[in-house]
């Protein structure tokens, strides 16, 4: 496969492609990062001046980057774990031979294909709405108190938003890894006399643990940038409390209109998504290896 | 004590049955392969007594008991899967160790058993290794490890040596031979490859359709097989069937004579006359495929080396004493 004359076709065919991806990201980057040492107001234009790193000063001391950071970690932290903790037994239930097991599974993975700004808006007005909502008719069916979701408990409405648009992707990534699990293996554990939660336990979950690393690494990727669900629903409030860093350097640079302020916090999200995958290679990536 | 006992056992999936009521006997410490085409019910009827399918009519007696409502585990039977199903995550002490372990066996005793099979299969510098660290035949033996730690009543063996290499599987197949004798534990071993049957077996048990076609000691199948599918089977290479005039000559309507039994004559005036159409000379046997005009295809045996070719006359005379008589409906005939 590497004869010289292979190794240049293959470069030289691919140098198009790639050179094209490293104009596509560098030009934004570089630009953010030529915005991020700018004094740079849409509502002053033509004000612009060299300030050097005091944007990233103003955004890294502004109380609401901690209370964002947090609450970033919350969400993603809090869906990572409900969305693998169900969709194992989901995916468990699915793998079983049902009728009309086709139908179900279609049914199931549904909601990935509905957009976050339909999905939350649907979760907004007809689910979660304290007054015409369908939790809040369930709940005066019994009797109690409607929760006002999005002024009560903003972030766990959020995360229960996000959580129902990612289930669908960690089961199906579990079922089709389960799917791949060696029949004969279970007939083995069941010959050796394991009940069905042992076999649960010896064979079936160390086989998951891999498809399990990879809902975690990919899931994290786009929650750490959860943006259109809050952007419906709460606006980031009340206050800061669902917040997260993605609305944050949003309300920076289309609510105040700091633009130099917003890159800065741009570059530190960068920053952070690295912190955290550097963390989640180190914890969960070893499974990946062979 | 281990024997197993099968009383019209059947099998069907659906519209379509598997196995068509067996009835068979296996004593203590005996081993026993069932062999048969491929579809012809044979890992099915393991799995029927293994428990991993159930029965859908009939009786399996272990000990004199009949098990068909028990559980695989509670039958103190083991099996050896065709891909050996490893738990790939767990080292091969964790592998052999397992089934003890799901008994509630106390640690250190797991222990000292694992190490005394690990022993028994040479495994012992390898016990802490996962199982994608060993090579096949390693991984083999891992699997009977699991199977002999339990001390069960019998070992069950579902084509264990067809993921091996040709010179592997000989080695093993002396191997598992040497192990079942020398812990005197009944042994059902399924597979398709008659060679396997007639080395390893006290008693085989052919399987064609769903049902038993005969069962019997290697040599009495060779020697007396009782229909004409058994005497196609066991043997290679294959017996030479006749119809026609030889035959009704004989009383029958198909005569069968083992190519080891032809006497081959140069330019012979008696015997069934043809012409070589291939020659094939291993050095140990020559085998002739002699076309012999309304006799059809003839292959013939030859200890030793011979120096025919293809195009060669030859006269292939069967010997008496060694030819098969069957009837129209393929059943052998005694005379």
């Amino acid at each position: 496969m590497a004869t010289r004359q292979t190794q240049f076709l293959a470069r030289s065919l691919l140098t198009p492609a790639v050179g094209l991806l490293f104009i596509w990201m560098i030009v934004p980057l570089a630009l953010t990062i030529y915005f991020s040492t700018l004094h740079y107001s849409l509502l002053d234009p033509g004000s612009e001046s060299f300030v050097g790193l005091e944007n990233f000063r103003y955004f890294l001391t502004d109380p609401a980057f901690l209370a964002s950071l947090q609450n970033t970690l919350v969400l993603v932290g809090s869906v990572l774990a409900l969305t693998i903790l169900l969709g194992i037994p989901l995916a468990l239930l699915m793998d079983q031979p049902v009728i009309g097991r086709n139908f179900v599974r279609l049914m199931v993975i549904a909601p990935f294909f509905v957009m976050p700004t339909v999905s939350a808006l649907v979760w907004k007005n007809l689910l979660m709405h304290p007054v015409s909502g369908l939790f809040a008719w369930l709940t005066s069916l019994f009797g109690l108190t409607p929760i006002d979701w999005f002024n009560d408990v903003p972030l766990l409405a959020v995360i229960l938003i996000v959580t129902w648009q990612w289930l669908p992707f960690a089961t199906l990534i579990l079922l089709t890894a389960l799917q791949s699990l060696d029949e004969e293996q279970k007939e083995a554990a069941e010959m050796d006399g394991a009940s069905a939660v042992s076999t649960f336990i010896y064979v079936t979950l160390p086989h998951l643990a891999r498809p399990i690393t990879v809902v975690i690494l990919i899931e994290t990727i786009f929650l750490l940038t959860v943006f259109a669900e809050i952007f419906v629903t709460t606006g980031g409030g009340p206050g800061l409390q669902t917040t997260n860093i993605a609305f944050l350097i949003y309300s920076q640079a289309l609510i105040q209109f700091d633009v130099g302020s917003a890159s800065a916090g741009g570059l530190v999200a960068v920053v952070i998504a690295n912190v955290v995958a550097f963390f989640l290679v180190r914890i969960v990536g070893r499974n990946l290896e062979a | 004590m281990g024997q197993i006992t099968l009383q019209g056992v059947q099998k069907s999936f659906g519209p379509v049955h598997i196995i068509k009521g067996a009835d068979l006997d296996i004593a203590d410490g005996s081993f026993v392969v069932f062999v048969g085409p491929s579809g012809c019910g044979k890992t099915t009827l393991l799995r029927l007594i293994a428990g991993l399918e159930d029965v859908s009519g009939g009786k399996i007696l272990i000990d004199g008991k009949n098990v068909v409502d028990t559980p695989p585990a509670k039958r103190g039977l083991s099996m050896v899967f065709q891909s050996y199903a490893l738990y790939p995550h767990m080292s091969v002490r964790g592998n052999i160790g397992f089934g003890l372990k799901m008994a509630g066996l106390a640690k250190d005793e797991i222990n000292r058993k694992v190490e005394a099979a690990a022993a028994t299969l040479n495994l012992t510098p390898y016990l802490d290794r996962k199982p994608r660290e060993l090579s096949g035949g390693q991984r083999q033996r891992v699997a009977i490890g699991r199977a002999i730690v339990r001390e069960p009543k019998a070992f069950l063996f579902d084509e264990p040596l067809s993921n091996l290499d040709a010179a592997l599987r000989v080695q093993m197949r002396i191997e598992v031979t040497r192990l079942q004798k020398q812990l005197g534990t009944t042994a059902i071993y399924v597979t398709h490859d008659q060679v396997e049957a007639m080395t390893m077996a006290d008693k085989i048990v052919v399987l064609n359709g769903g049902k038993i076609e005969q069962y019997g000691s290697p040599l009495e199948l060779y020697e007396r097989p009782a229909n004409l599918f058994v005497a196609g089977f066991i043997g290679s290479p294959k017996m030479n069937f006749v119809t026609g005039e030889p035959a009704l000559h004989k009383g029958a309507a198909t005569i069968g004579v083992r190519p080891e039994h032809l006497k081959i004559e140069r330019d012979g005036a008696g015997g069934w006359q043809g012409t070589i159409a291939v020659a094939e000379h291993l050095g140990s046997d020559t085998f002739l495929y002699v076309d012999a005009g309304a006799l059809g295809m003839l292959t013939a045996r030859y200890i030793g080396e011979l120096s025919l070719h293809a195009g060669d006359r030859v006269s292939l005379v069967p010997d008496p004493a060694r030819i098969h008589r069957f009837d129209e409906n393929g059943n052998a005939l005694r005379s």
